[in-house]
């Protein structure tokens, strides 16, 4: 095997441990720290199924960024349900035989990268142009707006411009998940691409990625409204009664 | 308080309109500092400790262990700027260090510095920094430029509470030895004597029969004020601004005819003199628990059936959100420690339960009556607290602390009107007082932090003609007695939700004939 595939194989290995292995630790850091007090942001949901469908309304649709910045909201969004689409089409990289479903959506994926840049540029526009946001912003945010915008770039380019081998390219993909590695196909296109997103696999434990997890265990939105009807308390403030 | 003040003052508009930023504009502003004589009841040094460094991110480790709000939110944010024109002091002030999310910054630079690989190799990239002496004195100047109120966690699309920043921020700045002189030295006196104000049984026993030959000279009915009466159904635990202070007084004269007319037998306590509790303002879990303690104390010394909060934003969240946890005044607990209280209590009542609650019910009922003419002098507007609005709730579905006091208003007066929409409700402005802020040595906050409230409220009494600004909360009463003049409106516009109560309610053995056209035109010429 080529230098060139061997660094890839180690590269994507490195950063899906990296990955998996971070967000867990973070995901375990977040579970474990207690919430001593009720603190949701009212009015909030009395049940725990309301709570699911109030979570729900954030992740999918963004509720409370549609209440404070339509401009903010709609490139948020674009960029987001862009990138959930393309990586969805994605997954035909990952199995053997593509199931119909999966075939279906292969429009809608393949275009969705176009909004998905388009959100991440009105996304980079806004630090730029808003004053306070420019007040705000650090080089670490332009950076991830320019390695999103360069993996969605790239992998535009490579369905609607300069064609990758997606066959050799998914012979690579499929050798690492059976642990067989295969030579990376030497498109320099698709090197870059996947040279970007190894790296956003590897910054998404320890930078500000870490928003996707972190939202379901924001207390202000994961708590029911129900303080008076059940005594709420922390391991570390029960001791204080003792 | 000076004649005329050493800062500018905005010409209000009616409209809130987001400034561009001017940085540095309220670097200078500093409360005063506690000193030992406060600190050291507190638990807290009495001045800056020589190892402040080790022990300020000591104390940031404890708290990111203790509470998972904190150390979700210094990891959250992703920096979109959805909260920078969201908090009346940014608004007020312009100064971008008042934007919740760079308010929040002065901590998170630190936490990544000392918490965060990105942070410890990579600073410059992700803006991490040191923490210095300069970053303390900073995190003191804008952790009490903030009044947590909790408008910017509203709108963060991972609820970052830059309330939760800034309590943690004041518990680290206590920890070594930099505390806050005015809430430091109020929660000095709850822990001493029992209530903010620091008055002693006595003060509180004279004023209350003060009160009662008032009501009996006004209105020719004894509605008392009693105190400390073992067995009584309700304990009123009200802040003690409502004994001094004008016009909170008003509403405390609200609540007893409120309780006088439904025929209940209810009480007030030396022990629990005090509905608020700065312990929240400061952070302090140990602080704030010890204050309620008393309370609890109380209901069960008293035998206590309900346990019931007056008017106080701050005060109606710790109840509401924090009692059955700190002292077990609520229900569904199966420990020990809150089981003995909790048996004791009516469950046919919320517990607690707001004084809103209880008129609402009684009005809704027919129990009580009132004779909404005798407001008909008055078009009220209603401020949403920001501790009652967004932490906190009343009645039995989500929002009833907005529909609950709005009622109680209607069904007391003739006219209401609402503020425009985005400033009421959840999205409610702070007082600009709130959270600690109320002293004088923080006065241009705070009449800078009123301006967004003051242009919605001139824009309905430009155009809807109204003449009272209705509130449920001690500081909001106090804060904007204060503020109002500085924006050219007379103080008495202010008042309580339970004082219109008071104006309307008809008591029982108030028979046709002169005692009550006498009592009627007392009202009249005492309303205003």
């Amino acid at each position: 095997m080529s230098t060139l595939s061997l660094i890839y194989v180690v590269l994507f290995y490195a950063a899906t441990l990296l990955l998996i292995f971070g967000l867990a630790m973070k995901i375990a850091q977040y579970a474990r720290t207690p919430a001593p007090l009720k603190i949701p942001t009212t009015p909030a949901p009395m049940t725990q199924s309301g709570v699911a469908l109030r979570m729900a309304r954030e992740v999918v649709l963004f509720e409370s960024l549609f209440k404070s910045s339509k401009w903010t909201w709609i490139f948020g969004w674009m960029f987001h349900f862009g990138l959930f689409l393309v990586l969805v089409r994605h997954l035909r990289y990952f199995v053997a035989d593509i199931p119909g479903w999966l075939a279906a959506i292969q429009p809608f994926g393949k275009y969705a990268a176009f909004m998905m840049v388009a959100g991440l540029g009105g996304l980079l526009a806004r630090r730029f142009l808003v004053d306070r946001v420019r007040y705000i912003s650090t080089p670490s945010d332009y950076l991830h707006l320019l390695l999103l915008i360069g993996i969605g770039m790239s992998g535009a380019m490579m369905t609607f411009v300069a064609h990758t081998d997606i066959v050799a390219l998914k012979m690579f993909i499929l050798g690492l998940m059976r642990f067989a590695p295969q030579p990376v196909p030497a498109d320099p296109i698709l090197l870059a691409h996947l040279a970007m997103v190894a790296m956003l696999m590897i910054v998404f434990p320890i930078s500000k990625l870490l928003h996707a997890p972190g939202v379901f265990f924001s207390p202000t939105r994961n708590q029911a409204d129900n303080p008076r009807e059940r005594r709420h308390l922390a391991e570390w403030a029960a001791q204080l009664e003792k | 308080m000076a004649a005329a003040p050493d800062f500018e003052v905005a010409k209000l508009t009616g409209e809130i309109n987001v400034p561009k930023l001017r940085e540095g504009a309220m670097a200078g502003v500093k409360a005063y500092v506690a000193n030992e004589k406060i600190q050291t009841p507190l638990g807290y040094p009495g001045e800056l400790v020589e190892d402040w460094h080790d022990r300020a991110i000591g104390k940031m480790g404890e708290l990111l262990k203790k509470y998972r709000s904190l150390q979700v939110f210094m990891d959250a944010c992703v920096h979109c700027g959805a909260c920078t024109d969201k908090c009346h002091y940014y608004l007020g002030t312009s100064d971008p260090k008042n934007m919740p999310v760079a308010r929040q910054e002065l901590m998170r630079q630190v936490y990544r510095r000392h918490f965060t690989f990105a942070g410890k190799y990579f600073p410059k990239l992700v803006g991490a920094r040191d923490l210095t002496r300069e970053t303390l004195d900073e995190w003191y100047s804008y952790y009490y430029q903030c009044s947590e109120c909790r408008r910017c966690s509203v709108y963060c699309p991972y609820g970052i509470d830059t309330a939760e920043i800034t309590m943690a921020g004041r518990e680290i700045l206590d920890s070594v030895g930099i505390g806050q002189k005015y809430s430091n030295e109020i929660l000095g006196k709850l822990h001493r004597i029992g209530n903010n104000l620091g008055l002693p049984g006595p003060a509180i026993e004279d004023t209350l029969q003060g009160l009662e030959e008032d009501v009996l000279e006004d209105t020719g009915i004894p509605v008392k004020f009693p105190l400390d009466v073992e067995g009584a159904e309700v304990l009123l635990v009200t802040p003690s601004a409502d004994f001094f202070s004008e016009p909170h007084v008003e509403s405390l004269i609200g609540y007893a005819k409120v309780f006088h007319a439904a025929g209940i037998s209810w009480t007030l306590s030396t022990k629990a003199s005090e509905a608020g509790n700065f312990g929240l303002f400061i952070g302090s879990y140990e602080n704030m628990r010890k204050g309620a303690l008393r309370i609890r104390d109380a209901a069960l010394d008293l035998g206590v059936k309900r346990i019931v909060v007056g008017e106080c934003g701050h005060a109606w969240r710790v109840a509401y959100s924090f009692w059955n946890t700190l002292i077990g005044v609520g229900s569904g607990a199966d420990d020990e420690f809150a089981k003995k209280l909790q048996a004791q209590l009516d469950h046919n009542y919320p517990q607690p339960s707001h004084i809103c609650e209880v008129t609402h019910d009684l009005l809704t009922r027919g129990v009580i009556k009132a004779d909404k003419s005798k407001n008909d002098h008055r078009v009220i507007t209603f401020h949403d607290s920001c501790n009652v609005s967004r932490a906190s709730r009343m009645g039995n579905t989500p929002g009833g602390q907005f529909t609950i006091p709005r009622e109680v208003i209607k069904m007391v007066a003739n006219n209401y009107q609402d503020m425009a929409p985005g400033t009421t409700h959840e999205a409610t402005f702070c007082c600009g007082g709130g959270g600690g802020l109320l002293t004088d040595d923080l006065m241009q906050v705070r009449v800078k932090g009123a301006q967004p409230r003051m242009e919605a409220f001139k824009d309905v009494v430009d155009n809807k003609k109204v003449n009272f600004l209705a509130l449920i909360c001690a500081i909001c009463k106090a804060q904007f007695t204060k503020v109002l003049p500085y924006y050219g409106y007379n103080m008495s516009m202010v008042g309580g939700v339970h004082q219109l109560v008071s104006t309307a309610i008809e008591l029982p053995g108030l028979g046709a004939g002169p005692v009550e056209a006498e009592a009627e035109e007392a009202e009249m010429a005492g309303g205003e």
